[in-house]
């Protein structure tokens, strides 16, 4: 098949409906990047190369070049290229989280299982479009069989800690990033088609809220808001970065099945329930004496420091949207 | 080439499934012959410490390994033998007389590097064992030889001994700066100094 026939099945794999918006935003998202690499050059002109804070900067921004175009590439793929991409998400995040954890050789079966039986298993029922159990399945079966497999160690030593961390990580890393791709599940009168649009505003607002809080503490932060949690959150950096998350998600009102003023306040709750994942998994990082999950992502840190705050939106957004919007 | 290609392919397979990354911190991958010394875990620590070596240096670096354990199948003789080019040790002398260390001193002649675990097995728990002599020996017939401090982290949590199938956790491997023998040091102080320059290396 040559190249040129097989692009309209790629691209066939989004829904008519999603196809003109979602190429409008990825536009707009590669204006605004185009923007910050072009205020990264100057600064690093300006500045010089050896500036660590712009060198920082310019790192952070190719890393979003990459992600928005891995992200843009799995939209192409559809139901599974979504499924896949944050599968694999969960995988990478699953291992930093478990990294840091304090396990021993009596958890390897419960370690093997959640990888490599509990992961897949939960996003299979996601691509099945399978509520029922995929709403239930970590909760519920993942948290009884875990213990037991731990059991097979034969190893008490620390035993509930051992198992309310590994649970842990099965509920952040696997339960709450499987409700981004679960948003395609949801049956919405007169948006059907369009549940990628529902990711996308998803994603957007809650990274841009990421991005705004940094950028509005920088500039105008004075006052610490957690210091013994998240030393560089601030007071004026949560209010203008929320503030200004919600008005961005307001004005991303056509792209979802919401009114202007449902899709501010589906915004607020998205950006709140970001800045909660934030300063948890913060929390988590300090306890454990870190400062990054990791070093996947150049200038970011690890997968879980750029998705911290996804991981507490995603499943509240999944359910408010299911709540208020579904039959 | 069959061989480099399978070395790349365990070396692609290990690598994606614990994220490792190697830290130089008291030196840099440089051709200089070199003894990489490191704590041992696992079967995937050889090939992580190789595998994260650039390709140039990776070639002339050659793992020691106990003979017993890598002569016992096919596989793991045309592992040892073709893609790793290992240099093997009798752990398990029949004649006391010989030299357990005279295939590495031959290998270093030949002007190669090794990657070398000083307490001469897995450890089987997550403390580090007592070093075997068999460093303090080498240290003192090479006094040219840079002996590399190398800690390996979570390899004993990625596939502990006796596991089959390995946990994808990161692993991290940091190498510090070279351990030289002192002048009038005694054996015991020696080793023991080397094994605490690898625990105390943190990334």
């Amino acid at each position: 098949m040559s190249l040129a026939s097989s692009l309209p099945s790629i691209s066939s794999n989004v829904p008519e409906a999603a196809r003109v918006p979602t190429l409008t935003l990825f536009m707009g998202i590669g204006a605004v990047l185009l923007f910050a690499s072009v205020v990264g050059w100057l600064l690093r002109w300006r500045l010089g190369g050896d500036n660590a804070v712009v060198a920082n900067l310019n790192a952070r921004i190719n890393a979003w070049w990459v992600m928005v175009a891995v992200i843009g590439l799995a939209l192409l793929g559809g139901r599974t290229g979504v499924v896949v991409l944050f599968g694999l998400v969960s995988f990478f995040a699953l291992r930093e989280f478990l990294t840091l954890t304090h396990t021993r050789r009596g958890d390897h079966l419960a370690l093997l299982a959640c990888f490599f039986v509990f992961l897949p298993l939960q996003y299979w029922f996601v691509w099945h479009d399978w509520y029922g159990m995929f709403s239930i399945f970590v909760p519920v079966y993942a948290f009884l069989l875990m213990p037991f497999l731990a059991c097979l160690g034969h190893d008490t030593t620390h035993f509930l800690a051992r198992a309310t961390q590994t649970q842990w990580g099965l509920m952040i890393c696997v339960y709450a990033i499987s409700h981004v791709p679960a948003l395609l599940a949801l049956r919405i009168e007169g948006f059907e088609d369009r549940n990628l649009l529902l990711i996308v505003f998803l994603i957007l607002v809650v990274q841009s809220s990421d991005v705004l809080q940094y950028v509005w503490g920088k500039l105008f932060g004075r006052h610490k808001i957690a210091p013994n949690v998240s030393p560089s959150k601030t007071v004026e950096g949560f209010i203008g970065g929320i503030a200004s998350a919600t008005a961005l998600g307001a004005s991303l009102w056509w792209i979802t099945p919401f009114s202007p003023p449902a899709a501010a306040a589906m915004a607020l709750l998205i950006t709140l329930m970001g800045f909660v994942g934030g300063l948890v998994m913060s929390a988590i990082k300090r306890d454990r004496g870190v400062k990054d999950w990791g070093q996947m992502i150049e200038g970011h840190g690890g997968m879980l420091d750029r998705l911290d705050s996804v991981c507490f939106s995603a499943p509240v957004f999944f359910h408010a949207v299911r709540y208020f919007y579904t039959a | 080439m069959l061989d480099r290609l399978a070395g790349r392919f365990l070396i692609l397979l290990a690598r994606l499934l614990t994220g490792a990354y190697a830290n130089w911190v008291g030196c840099r991958p440089e051709p200089q012959q070199r003894l990489y010394f490191a704590n041992h875990s696992s079967h995937l620590d050889f090939l992580l410490l190789w595998g994260l070596l650039p390709p140039a240096l990776r070639y002339r670096t050659r793992p020691v390994a106990g003979a017993d354990y890598w002569n016992a199948t096919p596989l793991r003789r045309y592992l040892i033998h073709r893609v790793f080019r290992g240099v093997l040790v009798e752990r398990n002398r029949k004649d006391a007389g010989d030299n357990p260390l005279a295939p590495l001193q031959a290998a270093l002649d030949a002007g190669d590097s090794l990657i070398f675990f000083p307490e001469g097995t897995r450890s089987q728990t997550d403390e580090m064992l007592p070093f075997k002599s068999g460093l303090y020996h080498l240290a003192q017939a090479n006094p040219t030889l840079a002996l590399v401090p190398v800690r390996m982290e979570n390899l004993n949590r990625v596939m502990p001994k006796g596991e089959l199938l390995p946990v994808p956790l990161v692993c991290i491997l940091t190498f510090g700066a070279p351990v030289a023998l002192g002048e009038d040091e005694t054996k015991a102080a020696f080793l023991e100094r080397a094994r605490q320059t690898i625990l105390d290396l943190r990334a």
